[in-house]
Parts: structure tokens; C-alpha cells; sequence
């Protein structure tokens, strides 16, 4: 499989958070090649080692998160139609209209319906949509419904991955399984460059309702270093320069007190050394990311973040640079292979 | 499935194009003659088995939908667009595009839930706030692939679960896909079959295909909202899914001709079929351009309810759909045996 054809599967595939299972196994057969050793955790991460040639080999840890936003129900109304909340961040604006499948005993495939528009009064008129008013509908009968689906079944967005212009790609769940896919990309090249440390690739679960699969499994590899793939904001007209970064311009590595700053330092160092195109960005706190769970696991893990632009974040039509995924995965392997004992030694000496 | 195949062929009002030769690829498979006039609306004289007396029918189901046209093009590669027909705005956002004769791809985006402030989430957006992204780095790249009055169809993938059907476009292609089935059967009477462009934008083709068919009477297969959803009391459910086909009484451009819908029941009720009223009496339908045609010609209006219509995605019950066509079966043959007075 190519790097593409595996973006493709991985968002295909619905995965929300807590149910991420069929999603890791797209991924345990795409990294299997390029790895020693596959398994999963308690919660559902799915973790990668490739071994290091070191005599006293660093432990790394480089995490992207597989689940996406979706929805959850919260009630069978008695005529069949059933309403739900969010697991993760929806703009419910963007709901109306969508097509979903929704996870019962069978898979349902359904609309996310609406207030129809004569029914909206002058003032509600110019209103956005409110997550209250919308509902899931699978037009079945409440019967066939109620044997079906229960309070708890979980439903994600359906969407066909589409190929734009150039190199821009769009979909759904592309955060973060666009990280996932640099990860692959950096075991691929790490199969032909020596490195050190013995390298851990975690697919985390459950990323978008608060980083729980960050804090376990890097609890469970109790790296020495760890970094956390994900998307940031991409440019789009009208956002705010220091909001976004564009497209095309290579990844990004975060500064700020979530980042341990030689890591960022010679995450930018290599990107130089192989004339690989990257961009900065800061973040004043902790991030929205991965990186906020390992910074703080135990006794404190020295963290970094790369980040990979996308455009309309937390809409179900993502939209990315493959170049840029594939970049983020060149910088990934040469920042690892660059990374030895003293490295990681001296991340504890401030 | 044909309803299925019809629903993903981009057809927006003005840009018929392609469905309307999808559907002459499939008259033809059928040994159809078909003809086309000035507009694009697409017209087969359907030869009776029998000997009697031509009744005059005839037959209409319109192959546009709703869409977008590219209105300009922005310096950053983004496009703006109108709206073409009665397009539901809030259900544009967060939905992939089909732009032009070549299919490119493109999303209608918004701005990422994390980067707006609280006031911002409850405002609507309509498409004064809203583009398409094809992912073009600046507008000369964009020009390359897309040019303003491009046609943009919602992409959506149809699929099929149990007996319902869920895909863009519904409106009206069960109505086009019932035209077709019926147009593969023996009559022992002749009629007029004709698929209508430009109804979404004031049901324009109609008028001109009534005209030059020049018919006693007519009969509009179309999609009409299944208004059996939440928030909506039960006097206010226009039509509900899967209590049969919906017949209409009146809308805001027809009045049905009272004889013609009294045979719709007959047939129905001989037939043992469910139907239901069309409840609310608002919008419009060929049938306003057909009954008003030169002298006036008797019309009526029978419809697949469907939820979600004018949307990037809508549903109906392949059951309902059924038991529209062989009513419409069942009304031709009793126009032959027992005509009907106009």
C-alpha cells in the first residue's frame, strides 16, 4: 500500500472515540512490515516497537491518535427517531445533512435530520443550527429500530475520501489519521536508516474526549522522549495569521511550555540539516494535543509536537497537503535517528 | 438499482446534460424514439397496443435538482457561489462539491469549531459566508481546473438499506426512475412522455413541453417532502414515509383537476393501494406550467415522499415509490377503458 492509499482506508473507516478497533486494524497491517513487534493496550492503543541498534538504547515514544469526533445516543424517541450528543467537538452547524452510520447490532446507515425550513420562525431565521434541534434518522420503522439500536450506540460521519487539486486531499477524520499516516511514513524510512533508540509508534484511542490514550500508553513505555503528531489550523480566507499556518509549507513544530525546547530545537535543527520545509508555531499552554498527557506522565517525559496544516478542523471535509504528511514523516525518522543516550540525557539537565 | 444510478448523475437546473443522456442511454437500451427541444427537455411519443381513440395524455417528471453555479473567483483559489433552486443553506456546510462538466472535486469548509468565538457558533451561515475549496493555490490555479458559471452538484454516495434509499437528488429522479419503469410497459393507449428541465427554477421546461405536446390532460410524477420528522405537529406532516405515494389537491401553482384526482383514488383504492394527501399546500410543481398551457389541460400531481429534499442528502421508502408506479400503471389503463372527462 502507498502512502495515499492508506490515507484513504484509514479515513474511510469509521473509528470515534472508545470504538476505535477497526481503525487500528488498517493500521496493525500497514505498519506490520516496517515494525518488530505489534500490541494493544488496555484501552484499545495500538503500540509499534521498532527496535534500535543502540547497546543501551534511548526509548522513544511518537504517538498520533487514531479516533475522530462522533456522535453518541441519547434516547429513542418512540417513533423511531433518535437523539444523540457529541463525543468530541462538533460545530453542530455542520451537522444538518449528514449521512452517518450508526453502530448497533447492525450498521445503520442514517441522515442527521432537521428542523425543516417552515417551520423556522422570523427569529430563529439567521440562527445556527442548535445540536438540540437535530436528531438522527434512519427512516426504519420505530420497531425495526428499537431491535436495532439502543441508547449508547455510537455513530460517525460517512465520507468518501476526495482527491482536489495537486496534492490536496479532503475528508473526514483526517485528525488525526493523517498523523497516523507520518508515523508510517517515518517507520518506512527508519527501515532504511540505523537508529539508535528503540522507537515506540502508538496509535493512541480516545485523543478527542481528553488525551486518555496518551496518558496510559505512555505510562505503559515510560519513554525517555516523546512526541505527539497531530493537526494544526490551517490557512483559509479571513483566519488570523498567527491562528493558522499554510498549506504546503511543511510541517510544524510548537514551541511553548507544553514543548521541551531541545526538542523543538532539534526537531527545526534536522529539518535544516535535510532540507526539509517546516513552519513554527507557539503555544502558550498546554496543547490540544497528545503532548499535554505525555508532558506530564510520571516523573515528567521531555515532549515535542510536529504538526501537520489542515484546513476546517472538526468538519467532515478536512482538508490536507500530502506532501506535508509525507514531509512530517521524513523529519519524523531523521529526528529519530539522530537521537541517542546523551540526547536524551541531557533533555533532564535544564 | 435505478433510482440509485439516476440519484448520482449531476443534472442542476440548466446543466442537464448528463442525466438527460443517461436517460436517453437507457430509452434507447428500451427501443425508445426520443426527441429533444430548445431547453433540453427529453420527449418519447409512446405508441398505444390498442386501437382506441389517443386520450391525450401526458406524462411529466422533471431530471433537474438543486445546486450551485460559481459566482467568482477569489484571488486566495476560493470560490464563491449562488444558489441555483431552492437549496436548504444550512445543510451546505461541511459537504463535498462536484464543480463543471469534469467533475472537480471541491468542499464547502467552515471555519474550525476551536478558532470561533462563542457569539460566532450561533449566527447561521448562509452563502454569503461560505466557498468552495478545490484545494487551488491561488486564482489563476483554480482557473485551470473550474470557471465561473460552472455548474456544482452535491456529491453524495447513494446506497440502499432494507427499503429505503438514501442519496442526493431524489427530488426528482424516483419520479424520473418511475417514468422509465412505466415507459417499458405495454398501454394499450398512447401518451406523451416528457422529462422536464428547469422546474427548480420556476418550473420553466414544462411550460414549453406542455405546449409543443399540446395535451388534454397530465399527470406529474414527483418527489415531495416527508414532513413526518421532530418539531413538526401532526396537522403540519405533509406527507409521512411510507404511507404510500402522495397525491396533491392543490400547491401554489396548480389546483388538480378534481375528475383526474378522483380517478388517482379510484385506482388506488381498486388497486388496494396506501396513498395519502399531499397536506401542505404550499411550492410548485409542473403541473403549474402544465395546467395553465394554451387553453388550460387538466392536471394532477403524484408524488414519492422523501425526507430531507433540497438538501445535499434525502430518503425515501422504495415501497412508497412501487406503489406510485403502478397507480400511475393502473390511472393509464383506466383513461383507456373509461377516459376521462375534462
Amino acid at each position: 500500500m502507498d502512502m495515499e492509499g492508506l490515507l484513504r482506508k484509514l479515513t474511510e473507516e469509521d473509528g470515534v472515540s472508545g470504538y476505535e478497533k477497526k481503525v487500528a486494524g488498517i493500521a496493525a497491517g500497514a505498519f506490520s512490515p516496517y515494525v518488530d513487534d505489534t500490541r494493544t493496550d488496555n484501552l484499545g492503543n495500538l503500540i509499534f516497537l521498532k527496535k534500535g541498534q543502540g547497546n543501551s538504547p534511548p526509548r522513544l515514544l511518537i504517538c498520533a491518535h487514531m479516533d475522530e469526533i462522533g456522535l453518541i445516543v441519547t434516547k429513542v424517541e418512540e417513533n423511531g427517531f433518535l437523539r444523540f450528543t457529541s463525543l468530541g467537538g462538533f460545530d453542530a452547524r455542520t451537522l444538518p445533512g449528514q449521512a452517518v452510520n450508526i453502530y448497533g447490532r447492525d450498521k445503520v446507515p442514517g441522515i442527521i435530520g432537521f428542523k425543516l425550513p417552515p417551520l423556522y420562525t422570523e427569529q430563529e431565521k439567521g440562527q445556527g443550527v442548535k445540536m438540540e434541534d437535530l436528531f438522527l434518522d434512519t427512516a426504519l420503522t420505530p420497531e425495526v429500530v428499537r431491535e436495532t439500536i439502543a441508547v449508547g450506540s455510537v455513530a460517525a460521519i460517512e465520507r468518501k475520501y476526495l482527491t482536489l487539486q495537486h496534492n490536496s486531499r479532503a475528508g473526514k477524520a483526517f485528525d488525526d489519521r493523517a498523523g497516523i499516516v507520518a508515523l508510517w511514513q517515518c517507520a518506512r524510512e527508519l527501515h532504511k536508516i540505523r537508529h539508535e533508540a528503540d522507537l515506540y509508534l502508538v496509535a493512541t484511542v480516545q485523543e478527542e474526549v481528553g488525551t486518555r490514550g496518551a496518558v496510559v500508553s505512555t505510562f505503559g513505555i515510560s519513554p525517555d522522549l516523546g512526541i505527539a503528531v497531530d493537526v494544526c489550523h490551517g490557512d483559509f480566507p479571513g483566519a488570523l495569521e498567527q491562528e493558522t499556518s499554510p498549506l504546503t509549507k511543511g510541517p510544524v513544530v510548537t514551541s511553548g511550555p507544553n514543548i521541551h525546547p531541545f526538542i523543538a530545537e532539534k526537531l527545526l535543527h534536522v529539518a535544516a540539516e535535510y532540507h526539509l520545509p517546516y513552519q513554527r508555531d507557539v503555544s502558550p499552554g498546554p496543547t490540544g494535543t497528545d503532548a499535554r498527557a505525555i508532558q506530564i506522565t510520571m516523573e515528567g517525559v521531555p515532549t515535542g509536537l510536529l504538526s501537520i496544516p489542515l484546513r476546517y478542523m472538526h468538519t467532515s471535509v478536512e482538508l490536507v497537503d500530502l506532501e506535508d504528511i509525507k514531509v512530517a514523516g521524513l523529519l519524523l525518522a531523521r529526528f529519530v535517528a539522530a537521537v541517542d543516550r546523551a540526547f536524551v540525557e541531557g533533555l533532564v539537565c535544564l | 438499482m435505478l433510482i440509485k444510478e439516476l440519484s448520482a448523475i449531476p443534472g442542476v437546473s440548466g446543466d442537464e446534460t448528463r442525466i438527460r443522456n443517461f436517460i436517453r442511454e437507457k430509452l434507447a437500451a428500451r427501443g425508445l424514439k426520443n426527441y429533444t427541444d430548445a431547453l433540453g427537455n427529453l420527449y418519447v411519443s409512446k405508441e398505444g397496443r390498442g386501437k382506441g381513440e389517443d386520450p391525450g395524455l401526458m406524462l411529466c417528471a422533471h431530471m433537474d435538482e438543486v445546486g450551485l453555479m460559481v459566482s467568482s473567483i477569489e484571488k486566495s483559489g476560493h470560490l464563491r457561489f449562488y444558489k441555483v433552486g431552492g437549496v436548504y443553506e444550512p445543510a451546505l456546510i461541511s459537504k463535498p462539491v462536484k464543480i463543471g462538466p469534469d467533475d472537480v472535486y471541491g468542499v464547502i469548509g467552515a471555519k474550525a469549531i476551536h478558532l470561533q468565538k462563542a457569539e460566532e457558533r450561533k449566527k447561521a451561515l448562509g452563502p454569503e459566508n461560505l466557498y468552495i475549496d478545490i484545494g487551488a493555490k491561488n486564482k489563476d490555479d483554480a482557473e485551470k481546473a473550474v470557471k465561473i458559471g460552472d455548474y456544482v452538484s452535491f456529491y453524495s454516495e447513494a446506497s440502499c438499506y432494507k427499503n429505503l434509499v438514501r442519496g442526493k437528488a431524489l427530488d426528482n429522479r424516483a419520479g424520473c426512475a418511475a417514468l422509465l419503469e412505466i415507459l417499458q410497459r405495454d398501454f394499450p393507449c398512447s401518451f406523451t412522455a416528457v422529462f422536464t428541465v428547469q422546474e427548480e427554477v420556476g418550473i420553466r421546461g414544462a411550460r414549453v413541453a406542455a405546449y409543443r405536446v399540446n395535451p388534454r390532460m397530465a399527470l406529474v410524477l414527483e418527489t415531495t417532502i416527508a414532513a413526518d420528522t421532530p418539531g413538526i405537529k401532526e396537522y403540519e406532516q405533509s406527507t409521512v414515509l411510507g404511507d404510500g405515494p402522495a397525491f396533491t389537491v392543490k400547491d401554489d401553482s396548480v389546483i388538480a383537476h378534481p375528475r383526474l384526482l378522483e380517478r388517482l383514488i379510484q385506482v388506488a383504492e381498486k388497486q388496494q393501494r396506501p396513498y395519502q394527501f399531499r397536506r401542505y399546500g404550499g411550492s410548485f410543481t409542473d403541473a403549474g406550467a402544465v395546467t395553465t398551457s394554451r387553453g388550460g389541460v387538466a392536471a394532477g400531481v403524484i408524488s414519492t415522499p422523501c425526507r430531507y429534499i433540497h438538501s445535499p442528502l434525502s430518503m425515501l421508502n422504495q415501497k412508497d415509490w412501487h406503489h406510485l408506479v403502478e397507480i400511475v400503471d393502473g390511472f393509464i389503463r383506466s383513461i383507456d377503458e373509461k377516459g376521462l372527462e375534462v
